[in-house]
């Protein structure tokens, strides 16, 4: 629970906490499941290791309604461009999460036609290396965009850091 | 109808031996038949058409490099497939890289479209009377051949590679350029 003073059938904490707590607990994630990271992704989603648990019940596959990038998997440098678009259709608050090696830094594959690590074309909240990442890991991952989803403060993507970044992305 | 290697070689060797530069049957027991780079599209229209043949279907188009060969550094290589015998059959021709020009074999077998369109964009083979050359698998601004022996493997852009980690003797902590 956040900091706040509570009572009988009441309880009083700042309003940043309380959005907070309501949109860390109903993440709606956008699968961007590209190869073997999307399989455990799958895997994460069902009954086992079930994510719904976590309020990703529902998942979009449109990025206009769609709180979490997940990238799972090796992008190309063909798909970069279409990454970034669907990273630019989400509306803020927007995070991402980096699942799998291939992801993050491209991987194994040090090639002329893999992205090195999706960081060169979109912002990454939370990176979760592994080739694949077990679902335990991409529980964790999931657990501190969780962290960070709640202690977002709420002038964040108005703050002048937040716009160097998205300049630096070359992001309108 | 039965064709094996040795009835393939015969016949080919009668009917066409213009075509023939050298026939040789290779390690997985495919006939490869070796040809002319100006005779190409007349050799495969005849193992297309020819009764006693009918390789029908294009397999596969693919190029090789080797750089040590001089005056024969690319080479394609048809695989030709004949459904009603079962029989497979190679034609390679060779020829300079400073002349990287082949007759398109998009008139005979459609499917040579893609194939020929894989075979520019990596190693800048120009296929004339081609209807569409464009770059098919990589970033269409990309501005070199990637499978050409001279262009290395690895991504030119990364830092932060080490070379001990690659068993690679060299400089450590060196920048990757």
């Amino acid at each position: 629970m956040p900091e706040g003073y509570g009572g009988e059938g009441f309880f009083a904490t700042s309003l940043s906490q309380a959005v907070g707590l309501a949109r860390a607990n109903s993440i709606w994630p956008l699968p961007f499941a590209t190869s073997c990271c999307g399989i455990e992704f799958m895997a994460t989603m069902g009954t086992n290791y079930d994510l719904a648990r976590f309020g990703m019940e529902r998942l979009s596959f449109s990025p206009r309604q769609a709180d979490l990038l997940m990238v799972m998997g090796t992008i190309a440098k063909k798909m970069g461009p279409v990454l970034k678009q669907v990273y630019i259709q989400m509306a803020e608050p927007k995070w991402v999460i980096a699942v799998g090696a291939c992801a993050s830094s491209g991987g194994i594959f040090d090639t002329y036609s893999v992205l090195q690590g999706i960081d060169k074309v979109i912002p990454v909240d939370v990176y979760v290396p592994g080739c694949p990442p077990r679902p335990e890991q991409i529980i964790d991952g999931i657990m501190k965009i969780q962290e960070l989803v709640k202690n977002e403060p709420l002038r964040r993507r108005y703050s002048p850091e937040y716009q160097f970044l998205m300049e630096k992305y070359q992001i309108d | 109808m039965k064709l094996d290697n040795d009835t393939l070689q015969a016949h080919i060797e009668q009917k066409a031996p213009q075509f023939v530069k050298n026939i040789e049957l290779a390690l997985d027991g495919t006939l490869t038949l070796e040809t002319d780079r100006a005779q190409i599209l007349d050799c495969l229209q005849f193992l297309r058409d020819d009764e006693g043949l009918q390789f029908h279907f294009l397999t596969s188009l693919c190029c090789v490099h080797y750089p040590d060969h001089a005056g024969r550094e690319f080479g394609i290589v048809y695989l030709l497939h004949n459904w009603r015998s079962q029989t497979r059959l190679r034609v390679k021709i060779f020829f300079p890289a400073d002349d990287p020009h082949v007759p398109s074999a998009t008139a005979l077998w459609p499917t040579a479209n893609w194939m020929e369109r894989q075979e520019y964009d990596f190693f800048g083979i120009i296929f004339t009377g081609h209807p569409d050359l464009k770059r098919i698998l990589n970033v269409d601004d990309l501005d070199v051949f990637p499978m050409r022996k001279e262009y290395r493997l690895e991504d030119g852009t990364r830092t932060d590679k080490d070379d001990r980690f690659f068993g690679r003797t060299g400089n450590f902590d060196r920048r990757f350029d």
